[in-house]
């Protein structure tokens, strides 16, 4: 069981009310991660319009995130990304019953507030828009909403978790519908997890304090994530994923659930995919349903794809130092 | 087979925390006993008792029709079988859901548990809340009620019974062997409805 502690005390995004003859709270630990439990083993799907969130809702996505552009867009355009329009956010959640995320630019505090007051369910501190302060991310704590962040290895999950972070992403390589760079950072994760609990399991306290000057966070939340042996929040992948084999392989490596970007949207059949998609991610574990999934795509109907080496933009090194 | 067969229902949502707070109540209750993940309709036919867990019910219920645990689990439920719906889980085995702003939905339902759902009754997460309530009916007199998107029951049949409200809200009720909730007890550490709901397949064997 993944653990629902971690509140900092009193922090400003945590709110006490009286309700009706109840006393209440809002805005802990306990709910914000508690939402991304709900999310375990499921899609979420990228869409830019209600017809989208429309298609992913009835293809078992469970949310969506609302984009102004899709992520291969973004890489296309140029120029600078921005959170999506307030207004098309609103028609997607008046008219879907999924939770509905959105996007803010790193560090951009007031596009999270906007967000926050707009009342979507969770916010994505994104490398996918262009970042606002690539030296300090949000403070989470601040925000009664919760938050997702991406990472490529375990020092950047745990000092976004630190920040307040209630769900982790891989960052993978956005809008490159190449699946290459996801794998490699869970497989990064999974690496230092197990080298960490390895300290922990035989008690070294020094060792696993240099392991806290290393990663640049707090000792406790490096002692409780080594006696855990994962990470102690959620963690999706994200970044390149096209198909349902994509899906189930990076199911097969840990991952509790999957984010699709452009690769359902910008394939030429994107509601099969939808549908595939999900019935991969539910059945990893029977490859024969897996291929069942893989068979209601076409692979000529895929977005055609980047290489991840010698690309001019690469959204993951966004933020990724601080 | 010695002890009772209790299974999670796996397809979506926080199974996990259900498996762990399961293990424990039947532990503390001294029973034997064993908990499963369950996916298929096959998992599902050995069972003594299931918990659908809290998740997007629109998923749990669409990818349980595919595959035909959903029929399978109708089946149980005829014969018997003591069910916890937890939040999603509810919804699903409910008669009928609407949704707060959208409406009316069309989603697949188990069509048991004789109640009217208001889905996302109390808002969007942002509303998400925690809040001390009581189940007296059962025992329980003080309970950490965790709300997170948590549906309501806006009208239910002669047969089930009310076993908890939030101000006027409908948020737990029991139909025979079948409990539903509308907040997340395997978030809280909290085991005593767990334990409860396993002592119910207890009586039954």
């Amino acid at each position: 069981m993944i653990p629902l502690s971690g509140d900092l005390g009193n922090t400003k995004g945590v709110v006490k009310e009286k309700v009706g003859s109840f006393g209440t709270t809002r805005g802990t630990s306990t709910l914000k991660r508690g939402f991304a439990h709900m999310l375990k083993n499921g899609v979420v799907m990228d869409v830019t319009t209600v017809e989208q969130a429309q298609i992913a809702e009835d293809a078992g996505a469970v949310a969506v995130m609302v984009l102004d552009k899709l992520p291969s867009d973004v890489r296309k355009a140029g120029g600078v990304a921005r959170t999506a329009s307030i207004r098309i956010i609103q028609e997607i959640m008046d008219s879907v019953t999924i939770p509905v995320m959105a996007k803010c630019r790193i560090g951009h505090v007031y596009e999270a507030m906007v967000l926050q007051e707009t009342n979507v369910d969770m916010i994505d501190e994104s490398e996918v828009l262009t970042p606002a302060d690539e030296n300090h991310h949000i403070w989470k704590w601040d925000f009664t909403s919760p938050f997702v962040n991406g990472a490529r290895n375990l020092g950047e999950a745990l000092r976004r978790i630190e920040e307040g972070a209630a769900m982790i992403r891989t960052k993978g390589e956005p809008g490159t519908g190449n699946v290459a760079e996801a794998v490699i950072h869970i497989k990064n994760v999974n690496t230092e997890l197990r080298r960490i609990k390895s300290i922990y399991d035989a008690g070294d306290e020094q060792d696993l304090i240099s392991v806290a000057r290393e990663l640049k966070v707090s000792y406790s939340l490096v002692e409780e994530t080594a006696s855990l042996g994962r990470l102690p929040v959620v963690n999706f992948a994200a970044g390149g994923i096209s198909t349902p084999a994509d899906a189930a392989y990076l199911m097969t490596l840990g991952c509790d659930g999957v984010f699709v970007g452009s690769g359902i949207f910008k394939a030429d059949d994107a509601k099969e995919r939808a549908q595939a998609i999900v019935l991969a991610t539910t059945f990893w574990e029977d490859p024969d349903k897996v291929k069942e999934a893989q068979k209601m795509i076409d692979e000529r109907q895929s977005m055609l794809g980047l290489d991840t080496k010698n690309l001019e933009l690469r959204m993951q090194e966004r933020g990724s130092t601080a | 087979m010695s002890g009772i067969n209790i299974g999670i229902l796996a397809v979506q949502g926080d199974v996990a925390e259900n498996v762990l707070a399961t293990k424990m109540a039947i532990e503390e209750l001294g029973m034997e006993g064993i908990v499963t993940e369950v996916k298929t309709p096959e998992q599902i036919s050995d069972l003594d008792g299931l918990v659908i867990p809290g998740g997007e019910s629109t998923v749990i219920g669409t990818l349980s029709l595919v595959n035909g645990s959903l029929k399978k689990i109708k089946e149980k439920i005829a014969s018997g079988m003591p069910v916890f719906g937890i939040c999603a889980g509810m919804i699903v085995l409910s008669k009928k859901a609407k949704d707060r702003v959208v409406g009316e939905m069309d989603q697949p339902l188990l069509d048991f548990l004789d109640v009217k759902i208001e889905r996302n009754t109390f808002g969007r997460q942002k509303d998400s809340f925690e809040s001390e309530i009581s189940m007296d009916k059962i025992g329980l007199f003080k309970f950490p009620g965790v709300f997170i998107r948590a549906p309501s029951i806006v009208e239910a049949g002669k047969d089930v019974e009310i076993l908890s409200k939030f101000n006027e809200k409908i948020i737990a009720v029991k139909q025979g062997n079948i409990i539903g909730t509308a907040f997340h007890p395997e978030l809280t550490g909290d085991i005593s409805l767990h334990k409860y709901f396993v002592s119910l397949i207890k009586k039954k064997n």
